[in-house]
């Protein structure tokens, strides 16, 4: 057990380091550096900078050396928590980017969730009731929540909230909160906001789960250990509970640890369209402004988060699913 | 086994089948998967004939004719089959300054079959400009708007049509590139085990942890404004691929995994054939249907990562004409409340990953016909 959570950690930090790098060659693509964006964004606030005030600035920021120089500086800064000013709005960029990193989790972390408790049980359902309508009714949706990209299905809600009900779906907070500091009020209008943006993302991952447990739960219900259970006169619900759906949990698990990338990732661009108060929008502006440690930050950071994030879903895992922890290999 | 459950004469025309004749029978009974199949072929014909299936040209831009709803063709005339439209004409609401188009009863435009239109190169090399439908005698700003026009008139319908070549073919484009990405690794996965499988296996892992949109997003940002639409193009289709190589590497190292132990392929190996023949001359064609089948479920993956960029305005850019480029005006609700059509470009993008969802379903249960 030990030795499984070395190898997840070991692996969770070299896919930080990778991640790292990634940024870094983000952060260095656009043509010209930091210098040359900074001395253009003075220009354009009236001021000047000279030649040699430039060279010094591109010493201090190692500018003037090898890529992996830049690179170790660049680490070890982001590494005290230091991740540069944004040029967009002339502030570091720890400070802009405040709370949304932690709207954007949460609003991953309630869309796993969410995944979680619909998927399962309606998975169950629809294998022990196979061809019912009730299977018939999940499987379509499932697959609707399959074809539809997240974001046309928040487009087609929104407009349809608009339309049909002339309300206006979108934010994660009243407009008397949104600037508000935090209070349990505003928590409370949080916990009011999550459920639908979360239900979107929720929907493709939900569809795709349902069916993985339909099928596995499918064959094991044939098996013969069902048939001699069934025949000993256990009660069917802790028959089905107790063997086939915990058997059949091994995939579906191992399933969820790529889930949650999958959700941070959609979760960008649903608060694009919803206008969610999360890192979404915030990068697209950065991207677009070419604001490059901005958006280099957020990249940074969301990957990171995601690392920890599936790094602590295998761990539930390994508590639910005792032959991983015996054979310590997912 | 087979043999058990069918008559003498089906027992014959089993063993007589090739594996691909088993595999169509296989295929056939997927319906869902059959009417996929001839809904896919459908959209890359309309891909191929998008010009000719256009009715106005896809760029032109006109403001006289912005938001127009979508329109109908009136079949009849006086009890008589001659298909008209009636010619638009936009009013300015004096207090909203919105355009209001009302139809003009006095101006009666036929439709006409295989009509003249805006010039284009047919299948990219016959010159020429007669299109499906047209209409006889109109002015500049008339046109039929089957689906009504966007912001800047330029007609949805024609726009949808034109974009199912881009939508479609960077697709295709992008699970190429992953299918050699992922056969190579796979491959060399499967087939050699030991430290390269457990390196190539955590690299894949550590790729399906990363977020993929943000990167793409930081990636697709980073291209110079200058460059060509032909070159943002492939470019897009690099940066979607380079994540989405990891399932068809699996399922490619998974097939070498259960091959590598089958007796056909230990008599070749004992034969002394080379292992390039091996693999290129036993193993791939004994795989090659799943590969396809994965293939399948792979391009919707990539249709939906290609609208997403473009849907941000990150990815193609105008005057590149693609499902996610349309849906792009579409994005805010004040522009919806105007002109809701302009939705209509979802439509396509959901059908075509239904079908490939289905036709890749149902190739996958018919991959291996002997089972």
């Amino acid at each position: 057990m030990l030795i499984f959570i070395m190898r997840r950690l070991i692996l969770a930090a070299i896919t930080c380091v990778m991640i790292s790098i990634l940024t870094f060659i983000i952060i260095r693509l656009p043509p010209g550096d930091f210098v040359d964006a900074y001395i253009a964004n003075l220009a354009a606030s009236g001021s000047t900078v000279t030649t040699e005030q430039a060279q010094a600035l591109r010493h201090e920021y190692g500018l003037d050396r090898s890529v992996f120089v830049q690179y170790g500086l660049w680490i070890s800064r982001v590494v005290q928590g230091d991740f540069g000013i944004s040029m967009m709005w002339s502030r570091p960029v720890t400070e802009v980017i405040g709370d949304r990193l932690w709207l954007t989790m949460v609003v991953s972390f309630a869309a796993l969730f969410l995944t979680w408790m619909i998927a399962l049980p309606i998975g169950i359902y629809s294998a022990v009731r196979q061809y019912s309508i009730g299977d018939y009714v999940a499987t379509t949706v499932g697959f609707i929540g399959l074809a539809i990209p997240n974001f046309l299905l928040a487009l087609i809600l929104m407009y349809a909230g608009f339309r049909y009900f002339g309300l206006a779906i979108g934010g994660l907070f009243s407009a008397e909160y949104a600037e508000a500091p935090w209070s349990w009020a505003k928590l409370w209008d949080l916990i009011k906001h999550v459920p639908l943006p979360a239900c979107i993302l929720a929907l493709a991952g939900t569809a795709q789960l349902i069916r993985i447990m339909r099928a596995n739960l499918l064959d094991e219900l044939r098996k013969p250990y069902v048939v001699t259970a069934r025949a000993k006169g256990i009660t069917e619900r802790r028959l089905l509970l107790k063997y086939p759906v915990r058997a059949a949990l091994n995939p579906f698990a191992s399933a969820i640890a790529y889930l949650f990338p999958y959700l941070v990732s959609g979760s960008i661009i649903v608060s694009l369209v919803l206008g969610l108060p999360t890192v979404g929008p915030l990068l697209l502006q950065a991207l677009v402004a070419q604001d490059m440690f901005l958006a280099g930050s957020i990249v940074l950071l969301l990957g990171i988060m995601t690392v920890v994030g599936t790094f602590i879903s295998d761990l539930l895992l390994m508590w639910i699913e005792p032959r991983i922890r015996l054979q310590g290999r997912l | 086994m087979t043999a058990t459950l069918h008559s003498a004469g089906a027992e014959d025309r089993f063993a007589e089948a090739t594996q691909l004749q088993l595999t169509w029978w296989r295929f056939k009974r997927h319906k869902l998967a059959l009417v996929s199949l001839f809904m896919v072929a459908f959209f890359y014909l309309v891909a191929l004939l998008a010009d000719f299936l256009a009715i106005n040209d896809p760029h032109a831009t006109d403001a006289r004719r912005s938001f127009i709803p979508p329109q109908g063709i009136h079949l009849f005339d006086n009890g008589r089959l001659s298909p008209h439209i009636f010619a638009l004409q936009g009013k300015r609401d004096p207090r909203t300054f919105k355009l209001a188009y009302t139809p003009d009863p006095t101006r009666k435009l036929p439709v006409r079959f295989f009509a003249r239109g805006y010039d284009y190169h047919f299948l990219g090399l016959i010159p020429t400009n007669i299109h499906i439908l047209g209409v006889e005698g109109g002015q500049a700003v008339d046109g039929i708007f089957l689906l009504g026009t966007d912001q800047l008139g330029r007609d949805l319908y024609s726009r949808l049509v034109v974009a199912t070549r881009i939508s479609l073919t960077i697709g295709l484009a992008g699970v190429t590139v992953s299918l050699l990405l992922g056969v190579l690794l796979g491959g060399i996965s499967g087939l050699y085990g030991g430290f390269v499988d457990t390196a190539i296996q955590r690299v894949i892992e550590m790729v399906r942890s990363i977020p993929t949109i943000p990167l793409w997003m930081g990636l697709a940002a980073a291209l110079p404004n200058t460059w060509s639409v032909i070159q943002v193009y492939f470019a897009i289709t690099l940066i979607i691929s380079l994540f989405g190589w990891t399932e068809l590497a699996r399922v490619v190292r998974g097939r070498f995994l259960a091959l590598r132990e089958e007796d056909f392929v230990i008599a070749a190996e004992l034969a002394g054939a080379s292992q390039l023949r091996i693999v290129f001359r036993h193993m791939l064609p004994s795989f090659a249907s799943h590969v396809i089948a994965a293939t399948s479920l792979a391009l919707p993956a990539m249709i939906i990562s290609e609208t997403s960029l473009s849907f941000l305005g990150l990815g193609l850019r105008a005057p590149a004409i693609s499902w996610g480029i349309l849906l792009q005006d579409a994005q805010n609700v004040q522009v919806l409340a105007t002109a809701p059509w302009l939705l209509i470009a979802a439509v396509p993008v959901i059908l075509v990953i239904l079908a490939f969802n289905f036709l890749g379903d149902g190739l996958r249960d018919a991959a291996d016909p002997y089972g």
